[in-house]
């Protein structure tokens, strides 16, 4: 069965050129299906913004160069499309919440505005249809009893509400695949948790498909349905939830969920990751993270492992995935 | 007893600017007592703008309360002299957030390790070797020392700030947020570097933090606060199996990773204002928050177990 929205296969993007050159993305391959939450997971510079951007199609060439690999969306291929086209698919099919709604959202124009801008581009509604319109996606986003929201400026909002108003903009299409880039990260956990409520309850509503891309493994544990854990440009274990977060098979997921601080470890020394992130330019050669870790034997510094079937959904890339772990 | 640190009805406000002439007054930080033991962690949270970075400024005299007393080590820091203040406070120091504002791009880390000692007075001939000691201790090769911050990552630059917040020999850290900025990998490093450090110079700390799971895993007590006062404080162990004031509880049922996120169950939005409290509370009465105009009672309702109390409902 195959009801795949998006399917992105083997994907590399690189910047620069020359000496300079850097590989931010190798070939990644991840689908999101149809009313599914999927989450790409990973730290600064891994590569998970540069993918997202690029299935939006708003990732600027030059400086990027999209080597290889398709985007399909439904029947489309993105990236042989038109600029115009894709245009067109932005924000009407495809659509986006970042992580600043302050920097996103257009100071100068009314929330209202910012609304039914989009319903009149993309339906081609008229005034009075769209600001019917705008009024009931605010209270889908839970700003309906709030009648002075679509006459307000971003500024006269709250970060709460500037986040609730920019998913309403994202949704206002009914858009079949939502790409959240780490929605929640500026805000406090109880508007985070309100947030991620919001979107959780508008896939279900909508039927949308969401790829939702997060450093916090906190908040993916709590709303995905599948993840995939990318790290420098390359996805080294994919798997649905209770796959990653129970039974973690790859070294780096198994130190990422290790090292991370909670009630429970109290008391217990934290199991860190030895060294640093490395940058896109120098990414080690063979398995990227084979010099931080601790079952690396020498082959793993010269081939770059592929990713290996682990039954259901789960798999993972690693030469050493029969070896016994211990933490 | 009395306590290594002793807050006392600290009050921060700040006036406000421009046309209301100065009448508006924010309290940014509203009769605060705390008691912080020596050689604990005492964890501080809150949401952004409750208030928790301006109480650790007047902590240090930075930003100088507006009433109250601040004891450090029995000494009344409101009673000491500018000169005797600026002294004192290489016993306390202060870790921020961003190590990329807290270091000088333009010194050498060497040098912006060197200054503080410079400033206590530090014997110069072994200036160079207390360098290289405290790069050893949090783990910085010392042959780097003539490099500059950009130079570094950003886990090693918090490093290089821990260096120089310990070159005074300080007795108490306030670290704000120290770890929000870095990578999840790396947070586990600097943790068990802080903790490391905690105990080989029998080290105080105030650590401040929204992450709540972060400041569950390794505070000795903590101390919710809220608009500026504090709501609630407890051991860790208490306050997080049986938190009792209801905004402690928004916060802590708020804190992502421990069970999924049930969709179904639809938004609430909950007003703390609105909420009266009675379970958990030993002489049953009901209390309400909604006067916050009034000095909340701290009702000691186990032992270290501190709940902020208004008007009976």
């Amino acid at each position: 069965m195959n009801d795949s929205i998006l399917e992105i296969k083997d994907l590399k993007i690189s910047f620069g050129s020359g000496e300079n050159k850097a590989a931010a993305v190798r070939g990644i391959n991840l689908d999101v299906r149809r009313g599914e939450i999927h989450s790409l997971v990973g730290e600064s510079g891994s590569g998970k913004t540069v993918t997202s951007t690029c299935v939006l199609g708003l990732l600027p060439e030059p400086p990027a160069i999209i080597e290889s690999g398709s985007i399909r969306y439904k029947d489309l291929e993105l990236l042989s499309l038109s600029a115009e086209a894709r245009r067109k698919t932005r924000g009407k099919e495809i659509a986006m919440v970042f992580q600043e709604p302050s920097k996103y959202l257009n100071p100068a124009l009314k929330v209202g505005e910012q609304i039914t801008e989009m319903l009149k581009l993309h339906h081609g509604m008229n005034s009075s249809q769209s600001e019917k319109r705008a009024m009931e996606i605010l209270d889908l986003v839970g700003l309906g009893d709030n009648n002075r929201v679509l006459s307000s400026y971003p500024h006269e909002l709250s970060g709460g509400m500037k986040q609730r108003v920019m998913i309403g903009i994202a949704i206002c299409c009914d858009p079949s695949l939502l790409i959240a880039d780490e929605p929640t990260t500026a805000l406090d956990v109880t508007l985070q948790l309100q947030i991620l409520k919001l979107i959780m309850k508008l896939r279900r509503q909508l039927n949308m498909g969401i790829l939702f891309i997060s450093h916090d493994l906190a908040v993916v544990h709590d709303i995905s349905d599948r993840v995939s854990v990318i790290y420098a440009g390359l996805i080294v274990e994919t798997g649905s939830r209770e796959d990653i977060f129970s039974s973690p098979r790859h070294p780096y997921t198994r130190l990422l969920l290790a090292s991370i601080p909670d009630a429970a470890k109290r008391g217990k020394k934290l199991t860190a990751i030895s060294g640093r992130v490395p940058d896109a330019e120098h990414f080690p050669s063979g398995c990227a993270f084979h010099p931080r870790c601790p079952l690396a034997e020498e082959h793993c510094s010269e081939q770059q492992p592929a990713m290996e079937s682990l039954g259901g959904s789960q798999s993972a890339a690693c030469f050493c995935l029969s070896k016994e772990w211990t933490e | 007893m009395s306590s290594f640190i002793e807050i006392v009805d600290l009050v921060k406000s700040f006036k406000g600017r421009g046309f209301s002439n100065g009448e508006k007054i924010f309290t940014a930080v509203d009769r605060v007592n705390l008691n912080i033991e020596k050689n604990t962690i005492f964890g501080l949270v809150g949401e952004s703008g409750c208030g928790k970075t301006t109480l650790s400024r007047s902590l240090l005299f930075l930003d100088p309360p507006t009433s109250g007393e601040i004891n450090i080590g029995g000494i009344d820091l409101g009673k000491l002299s500018r000169r005797k203040l600026r002294t004192f406070r290489r016993k306390v120091q202060i870790v921020f957030q961003d190590p990329n504002s807290a270091l000088n791009p333009k010194m050498s880390i060497e040098n912006s390790i060197k200054e503080g000692l410079n400033n206590i007075g530090y014997e110069k001939s072994r200036i160079n070797d207390r360098v290289d000691e405290l790069l050893g201790l949090v783990g910085i090769t010392p042959a780097h020392k003539s490099r500059f911050p950009h130079e570094f990552s950003g886990g090693q630059k918090q490093r290089i700030v821990i260096a120089r917040a310990l070159s005074v020999e300080p007795d108490f850290l306030i670290l704000d947020e120290p770890v929000s900025n870095l990578d999840v990998s790396i947070q586990a490093q600097i943790i068990n570097l802080l903790l490391e450090l905690k105990d080989k110079l029998s080290l105080t700390f105030l650590f401040i933090s929204h992450d709540l799971n972060l400041v569950s895993y390794l505070s000795d007590r903590i101390a919710v606060m809220y608009k500026g006062k504090i709501v609630e404080t407890a051991p860790a162990e208490i306050i997080m199996e049986r938190p009792v004031h209801p905004y402690t509880l928004k916060l802590f049922s708020s804190v992502p990773g421990i069970s999924p996120i049930d969709d179904e169950a639809g938004e609430e939005i909950f007003h703390v204002e609105e909420q009266g409290y009675s379970e958990g509370l030993p002489d049953g009465r009901v209390y309400h928050l909604a006067d916050s105009k009034l000095a909340p009672e701290m009702l000691e309702i186990a032992e270290g177990h501190f709940v902020a109390c208004y008007n009976e409902k």
